[in-house]
């Protein structure tokens, strides 16, 4: 990667003029960042606030006032009194000229856009008026890349702007680089034996132009509403409800499980359920895996190393491919989706009389490795997928928009009973949240009574790695909470060097947790994220019930799990992990 | 230092890998970075560009062959005089396949009175571009960097780094010694019947060239000045006042020659040779080859677009001087005929 510096300024500020317009800036930012922030319109396909500054795609460009030259904002930095023209005559026909080069068959190639469905590039490119018919490109003669069974690269699309590449690296996975020369110029994927995807889907959450993408299950979701002996359950992950409405410019952060709810409804699903459920019974199953781990601790057994969490299929893929020796300390408890998916097929089926074969459960996440997970043949039960389809919230937006339906203007309505969630649940989407969630409900097995404080704020936040230690009773609990893979290596060296270091961690694969996950809405920035993170926990604040274990659905459940054989209890709340190969 | 950066700046030292820039600024770039570097001198580099593959351009080939005794001078003396820490030849992979034996044996002298140096092969066009081949020598994907930082400032691994064409390492050691005579090497090919390499004044005008080599073809003719792919196209008239820039080529065509297949053979070498980073060059140079496959007459209207975004909005040279040859060949002779 180019070791170019990240767009910041110097902190001095200066005045710029753009169109005319005098707006504040940093000395040294770069003017496409200024003009974003003050709401002029630039197209630009290869600038991503958290990534290096590339160059490569040319579509923002504009004029210095007095210069006959055309520049890329993207790197022309801010001074004080410089006077930029943002769309002159020029600027646009060049600009348009070379998005015509880059989306020169776009329309015909991008399945999205060839199944009828709403695609946000083709919304882009329409609105600079771009035909995306003009040229054929060059074909790389490359099939469809397949990453597991979350994410595909699609060669026709990929317009080579490396965001993926420079998040893949970032993350600490570099499974991506670009390949070929000229016109074949593409992505190609690491053919070292040893890296291998973790099908996170950072790359799709960064692709400007959706060749990186989720494999889709529009298509799967649109047949099971269609037709009219299925009973078809949508469950929605934690952090889908924050951040949805940027979909249609409502401002990160902002709440929308009612209008959510309301716009299930007019797709036609049968049931509004929530994984936010299914997170408090993964909370109840794993806080009670810890507290097993941590009395056998206190009681002088023998325990090696923390116990991680097992809830991120990126951070279980990683930990199977790179490190299958941790993977007896990965917790049996199911993910969230799993646990509440398997409920509702058993347990609610049998309650509302109604044959289980039938049920399609289709959950709503915010992450492209959830759709790998959903196809693991060993989380099946009663030859039965617990969760049948995954739409990210991207393809959420899709379909909602493809039906013309106005999700922030619906009125609010509410998740169906068996649905019913806490806030411990809810703030599984932020990295920490799990860990938070957890030691709500181990401290109150351990003790008998809530903690008397419910926030445990040093392991909220964005940071990539997190240490807080909790004190139950006369016992101190040590957790570390970790996002994303470069983060998981300094741990784990850590731990080997005194494996009680630590009690408990939480891994998630994405920056700052699943609410940052590889399908979030684009773009998916830092700064965005925080905001969708600051927006859950302002829900739990808000909620009265807050705690997995007060949770009456899931209280419910239980009491129906102890009337089930053992196997079946096994099947439904406990999973397995094996060495992964490259690819599986 | 001072003295040899103001000895280049009185020979008016220009860069001959095609640029032009006054090899005492680039001296004086370094000597600033390397005061200023808080790790002190010592640590800076020197690369030779002898990547050279520009169609028609063979002069660096030519040195390497014949002077190279000058060429290891001139490269001892940049760093002997800034102070850096290795000197590199990043070398067209063909010549060094033919010289090995040669340049080896240089090198390994070198390193017994104390220089250290080595050899990187260099594989394309585009390596030539001195942030291009900062990153192929580095490992990197071979593509242009963007400036600023320059290779002076921020060079190879974060380092000041001096980039020299062949023939200006040449020239700066003929500086040193005093020798030097303000000419240059002039690859002269084409519809002739001397082709070769050919040390003349720099005030010679194309066609003083072709008349001093008895080159002066006997039917109508143009000239393509500067560069095989990326340079000038003038007609016999204005060749009577053109000097010759650039990598110091004159390619003679003859009038008769057929147009869509020199447009044809211009932009396939632009295709083949662009990295593939901007959009412009990496999509506009096939579409334009495309345009010529699929249009039997020159289809000028639709070529015209992609010409100019690829000479307004290119990121690097390459990209930027694809439009030089066609449209001047437009301008400058076939408007003319």
């Amino acid at each position: 990667m180019n070791k170019i510096p990240l767009d910041t300024g110097s902190g001095k500020k200066v005045t710029v003029y753009l169109n005319g317009q005098a707006c504040d800036a940093q000395e040294g930012e770069t003017i496409l960042t200024v003009a974003l922030r003050n709401g002029f319109d630039i197209p630009h396909y290869c600038t991503h606030p958290d990534l290096p500054i590339d160059a490569n795609c040319r579509t923002c460009l504009v004029e210095i006032e007095g210069k006959e030259d055309t520049v890329t904002s993207c790197t022309l930095r801010a001074s004080e009194g410089l006077r930029v023209l943002l769309d002159t005559p020029q600027v646009v026909k060049l600009r348009r000229e070379n998005m015509e080069l880059l989306f020169g068959d776009y329309r015909a190639n991008s399945p999205r856009i060839r199944h009828g469905y709403w695609s946000r590039t083709l919304e882009e490119i329409g609105h600079y008026r771009v035909s995306g018919t003009r040229y054929k490109r060059d074909d790389p003669q490359r099939e469809i890349h397949k990453m597991g069974t979350a994410a595909e690269f699609d060669p026709a699309l990929c317009i080579a702007c490396n965001k993926c590449v420079e998040i893949c690296q970032y993350i600490g996975i570099c499974h991506l680089g670009l390949e070929g020369r000229g016109s074949k110029t593409r992505v190609g994927f690491n053919p070292d034996p040893a890296n291998d995807c973790i099908y996170c889907g950072q790359c799709t959450a960064h692709c400007p132009v959706e060749a990186i993408r989720e494999q889709s299950h529009l298509e799967e979701v649109a047949a099971a509403l269609r037709d009219p002996d299925k009973i078809v359950i949508v469950q929605s992950a934690p952090s889908i409800r924050t951040s949805i409405g940027e979909g249609w410019d409502v401002p990160a952060g902002t709440d929308l499980t009612g209008q959510l709810f309301t716009a299930y409804r007019m797709l036609g699903f049968d049931k509004v359920f929530d994984v936010n459920m299914g997170a408090d019974i993964t909370t109840m199953v794993e806080a009670q895996e810890l507290v097993e781990r941590l009395r056998k601790k206190w009681d002088g057994g023998l325990v090696s190393g923390p116990m991680f969490t097992s809830c991120c299929p990126g951070w279980v893929k990683f930990a199977e491919f790179y490190r299958p020796d941790l993977l007896s300390n990965l917790t049996r408890a199911r993910s969230p989706h799993i646990h509440s998916a398997c409920a509702y097929k058993s347990w609610w089926a049998e309650k509302a009389g109604v044959d289980p074969k039938k049920i399609v459960v289709v959950s709503i996440m915010p992450c492209t490795s959830k759709k790998y997970e959903s196809t693991f043949e060993h989380l099946m039960f009663d030859n039965m997928k617990p969760v049948d389809y995954v739409l990210t919230t991207r393809e959420l937006i899709s379909l909602l928009k493809t039906r013309d339906i106005d999700l922030p203007h619906l009125d609010t309505s509410e998740v169906d009973r068996e649905g019913t969630y806490s806030g411990a649940g809810l703030i599984y989407g932020a990295s920490g949240g799990v860990m938070e969630s957890a030691l709500r409900t181990a401290y109150f097995m351990l003790t008998g009574q809530n903690m008397p404080r419910l926030e445990f704020e040093p392991v909220r936040g964005f940071e990539g790695s997190k240490r807080a230690s909790v004190k139950i009773g006369d016992r101190t609990v040590n957790v570390g909470v970790v996002a994303m893979p470069k983060n998981i290596w300094p741990l784990l060296r850590e731990i080997k060097k005194d494996p009680n270091v630590l009690d408990y961690v939480e891994v998630m694969a994405c920056p700052g947790g699943c609410i940052g996950g590889g399908g979030q809405p684009i773009p998916n920035t830092f700064a965005t994220v925080k905001k969708r993170i600051a927006g859950l926990y302002k829900i739990d604040s808000s909620m009265t019930l807050r705690t997995a274990h007060e949770n009456p659905a899931v209280k419910e459940y239980f009491e129906w799990i102890k009337t089930q054989p053992e196997a079946k209890k096994n099947a439904l709340l406990y999973r397995t992990f094996s060495q992964k190969k490259k690819g599986e | 230092m001072a003295d040899l950066i103001l000895k280049l700046q009185k020979a008016n030292i220009i860069g001959r890998g095609g640029a032009e820039y006054p090899a005492h600024k680039k001296w004086e770039a370094v000597r600033n970075a390397l005061n200023q570097s808080s790790k002190g001198p010592g640590l800076g580099y020197v690369i030779c560009n002898a990547s050279e593959h520009e169609p028609a351009v063979s002069k660096d080939h030519f040195i390497l062959e014949h002077h190279a005794d000058k060429l290891f001078e001139g490269m001892k003396l940049a760093i002997k005089e800034t102070g850096a820490r290795e000197g590199i030849f990043s070398l067209n992979a063909k010549y060094y396949a033919t010289m090995k034996t040669d340049l080896d044996a240089r090198i390994a002298a070198a390193k017994k009175d104390g220089f250290s140096m080595r050899i990187v092969e260099a594989t394309s066009y585009i390596g030539g571009e001195e942030t291009a081949l900062l990153n192929a020598i580095e490992g990197r994907r071979c593509e242009p960097r963007l400036k600023p930082p320059f290779p002076t400032q921020q060079g190879l691994h974060g380092a000041p780094t001096l980039i020299h064409n062949v023939e200006t390492l040449y020239d700066i050691a003929l500086v040193a010694e005093g020798t030097y005579d303000d000419k240059r090497f002039y690859t002269v090919s084409g519809a002739i019947p001397h082709p070769g390499i050919y040390r003349l004044p720099v005030t010679l005008t194309a066609l003083q060239i072709l008349e001093q080599t008895e080159n002066v073809p006997q039917q109508e003719f143009f000239a393509q000045l500067g560069g095989g792919a990326s340079g000038t196209v003038f007609d016999q008239q204005q060749l009577a006042h053109e000097t010759v820039h650039g990598a110091g080529s004159v390619v003679v065509h003859l009038l008769k020659e057929n147009p869509r297949e020199l447009l044809l053979a211009w932009l396939n070498f632009f295709h083949k040779e662009s990295c593939g980073k901007c959009t412009p060059c990496r999509e506009g140079t096939y579409q334009l080859v495309r345009l010529l496959e699929d249009h039997k007459r020159i289809p000028w209207k639709k070529m015209q677009p992609i010409l100019e975004v690829l000479e307004k909005t290119s990121f690097c040279a390459l990209g930027r001087s694809v439009p030089i040859p066609v449209l001047s060949y437009y301008r400058n002779v076939l408007k003319k005929s």
